[in-house]
């Protein structure tokens, strides 16, 4: 029997209609508008000036403290303005905005390199660090702060989150079957980085093609053991929390870390930077991103420089039309709508799904009847009915004995309700509200 | 039979006067002295368990006002100057002099001066709207319009206008308890002077961005321009980070900058309308009731108007 977690989970229709199309370098936009804080923690601090030159893995915002991840030019070009713009959600942040000239690539970059460097865990680490990569599973976390364990705590093995649980994305299903070897190296070096010498590669079952190559590709990989593990679909195994419990069945408590149960997950989409930050010695300055939805003409998988405008991904894959009801950053249950297709494409970008109106406009939620399937698909094990009914009432506070702040945002309680009450955006605020009165107390 | 009832009623005399002999002891040994006053001063409080105090209800106000040594920030927003007065009287203190204020929304963009730019279809909370994304006009900062305010007030003073889509304060009604100002995730709710005849002037708008990017948002936002703080002769505005702020207890109500501001961002409330320079007939009077806060028109701009 196939493996998967224990508590929760939804089956929503996958929809993965880019599944066929192979990557594709996406052409240079005219002007690219790069985000000084793409990743958690503090912004980059920018190190350009307007009218300075840069080329493509120029250092254009070097990282300011310890959660904070350096940002590279994408593209080579002129800086035209250092000042803040909106983001896809509308709100201004600090940004780089770069006309775009030629393609002229950094002389550091190897771009050719495929030999494995002998490189110690530090000097990994390190290289990751400079080349700005972050979790680009969605959560944007700084790689390297992951990499580097806490004293007191010890790294196990590794878990490679190939799932990819979100209906329609496909980005790291094409990376996973294109660039396999790549993606094997990064996963050796981030073994070494962590000095653990066994990875697990978790991918669902709807895609058999990764699974059988991944499978032979590891089979005959030398130096650490890979195994790939086959999880039976159910969202959201890719989780991390999810995903540790489906692949070696350890649970992580409630306000412990992941590293706490020895494991540590890495996307694969991450895999495949750590490589080229670390062979190809080339900064996160492109992603894979899929740009899916039924109205769209033609649904692809683009390879896109950080900092590309949305509207030009939607242009290049067919255009709007008026069916469109919601562009959305990411896939339909985690992802967000976009409220401005002029905000860029960050190192977190996963996907940009279009829906259709008669898709995407919200029901109007009914009373609750307590049937008590929210509680059964969240994979937290919270109760979603009783925090979204005490934070209506205004009574956020008492909330916290229900532990808002496990939430993972899944979004799996609104998807089953029957009532179609918006659970999350009413647990999403509670979380916000009593993890700010626990740091109140901290201080 | 007659045996038993007796019995049975005795058995249950003796037993009752026991429970009460125990009952005494332990109410004494357990006894917890709670100061009388404190019920006296929860008598003389409205009652009305706002917490615009900051404390939980009525009673924990009362019991803060007793134990305190004095009356120094402790006041009943609801009750007003008179009720703390009485209070200082019986606790024989002085009370805290208090000017009577009331809530301003601090926002003038209606739909026809603050273009939507996209369309919200989440859930109908300024508080979920807000921590989600930028909202649904180009101004970062102005009234999400969703009425979080109006849900909170206990005291029905808040409404929503349904042609502007913003909040409208009766004065009348207003206790300034503030919790429509902690309610309000964009903080364009505040506590101001009421002022005398409930006149007021005031800066309607909490836009914080260069003027260039407030102007293309929105026509009557606050651009930074600082005429107003060179205008006022009481150096009672203050310009930061491009938002110009009337401080409610220096302004002495002269309406200068009602005059100069060009985006007409600084409101002037319950003013008689101002003569008309022109010999055309003098400009409507704006509405009598003072409940209502109408702006007036600057006098330069009726003039362009007619």
């Amino acid at each position: 029997m196939l493996k998967t977690f224990k508590i929760g989970g939804i089956h929503p229709n996958d929809n993965k209609i880019s599944k066929g199309a192979p990557i594709e370098a996406m052409p240079l936009p005219e002007k690219v508008i790069i985000p000084l804080s793409q990743h958690i923690g503090a912004p980059a601090q920018p190190c350009v000036a307007k009218g300075d030159k840069v080329k493509v893995g120029d250092l254009i915002g070097t990282a300011s403290g310890f959660v904070s991840s350096n940002i590279h030019s994408s593209v080579s070009g002129t800086v035209v303005a250092v000042d803040a713009q909106p983001d896809a959600s509308g709100v201004r942040k600090p940004s780089v905005t770069i006309a775009v000239e030629g393609d002229e690539w950094n002389e550091n970059i190897l771009r050719d390199a495929t030999e494995l460097p002998d490189l110690d865990a530090k000097a990994i680490i390190d290289a990751v660090a400079v080349a700005g990569v972050v979790g680009m599973g969605g959560a944007t976390f700084p790689t390297q702060v992951k990499l580097s364990v806490p004293p007191g705590k010890k790294a196990e093995f590794l878990i490679i989150n190939g799932v990819e649980c979100e209906p329609y994305l496909t980005a790291d299903h094409r990376v996973m079957l294109e660039r396999p070897d790549e993606l094997l190296t990064g996963v050796e070096l981030l073994c070494r980085a962590l000095s653990v010498d066994k990875a697990f590669i978790g991918i669902e079952n709807n895609k058999p093609d990764a699974i059988r190559l991944l499978g032979e590709k590891a089979a005959a990989h030398k130096g650490v053991s890979i195994e790939v593990v086959p999880l039976k679909v159910q969202y959201p195994q890719g989780g991390e929390k999810q995903l540790i419990d489906a692949v070696v069945g350890r649970q992580v408590p409630s306000g412990a870390l992941p590293i706490d149960t020895g494991a540590v997950v890495q996307n694969a989409g991450t895999a495949l930077a750590v490589y080229e930050a670390v062979v190809k010695r080339k900064p996160l300055f492109e992603r894979v991103v899929t740009v899916t939805g039924k109205p769209l003409a033609s649904p692809r998988n683009l390879l896109v420089r950080v900092g590309t405008p949305l509207r030009a991904l939607i242009d290049y894959c067919g255009g709007m039309n008026e069916s469109v009801g919601k562009a959305i950053g990411g896939g339909p249950m985690m992802g967000r709508a976009i409220c401005n297709l002029d905000g860029s494409v960050t190192k977190g970008t996963s996907g940009v799904l279009l829906m259709d109106a008669s898709e995407s406009t919200r029901s109007e939620a009914g009373p609750c009847i307590r049937c008590g399937k929210c509680v059964s698909v969240c994979p937290m094990g919270l109760e979603p009915y009783l925090i979204n009914a005490m934070t209506k009432k205004g009574r956020i506070a008492e909330t916290e004995s229900l532990h808002p702040y496990d939430c993972i945002e899944c979004g799996s309680c609104s998807f089953t309700c029957p009532a179609r009450i918006p659970l999350l955006d009413y647990i999403r605020l509670a979380k916000t509200e009593v993890m700010k009165i626990m740091r109140a107390r901290k201080s | 039979m007659n045996e038993t009832l007796i019995f049975t009623v005795l058995t249950l005399c003796v037993l009752g006067i026991l429970s009460a002999v125990a009952l005494y002891f332990v109410a004494k040994k357990f006894h917890v002295w709670e100061d009388p006053r404190i019920d006296d001063v929860e008598k003389m409080l409205p009652g009305a368990n706002c917490g615009g105090c900051g404390f939980p209800g009525c009673r924990g106000l009362a019991s803060a006002l007793v134990k305190a040594d004095s009356m120094e920030g402790l006041a009943c927003p609801v009750g007003g100057a008179a009720t703390m007065k009485a209070i200082a009287e019986y606790l024989g203190r002085v009370a805290e002099e208090k000017e009577p204020e009331v809530a301003v929304v601090r926002c003038s963009g209606s739909c026809d001066v603050r273009p939507r730019t996209n369309k919200y279809d989440g859930v109908s909370s300024c508080a979920v709207a807000a921590s989600l994304y930028a909202g649904e006009t180009g101004c970062l900062f102005g009234c999400v319009g969703f009425g979080d305010c109006v849900a909170v007030c206990a005291f029905g003073a808040l409404s929503m206008d349904p042609e502007t889509g913003l909040p409208v304060v009766d004065d009348e009604k207003c206790t300034a308890c503030g919790k429509c100002v902690k309610a309000c995730p964009k903080t364009i709710i505040e506590l101001r002077k009421k002022g005398p005849k409930s006149r007021r002037v005031f800066v309607s708008c909490v836009n914080k961005d260069k003027g260039a990017i407030t102007r293309k948002a929105c026509t009557v936002g606050c651009i930074g321009c600082g005429k107003c703080v060179k205008t006022c002769p009481f150096e009672a505005i203050t310009l930061e980070n491009n938002l110009a702020y009337i401080d409610s207890y220096k302004c002495r109500l002269c309406r200068k900058c009602v005059v100069e501001c060009p985006t007409g961002a600084i409101h002037e409330v319950n003013f008689p309308p101002r003569p008309v320079k022109t010999d055309e007939p003098a400009a409507p009077k704006s509405s009598p009731e003072p409940v209502k806060a109408k702006r007036s028109q600057p006098a330069t701009e009726n003039a362009t108007m007619q």
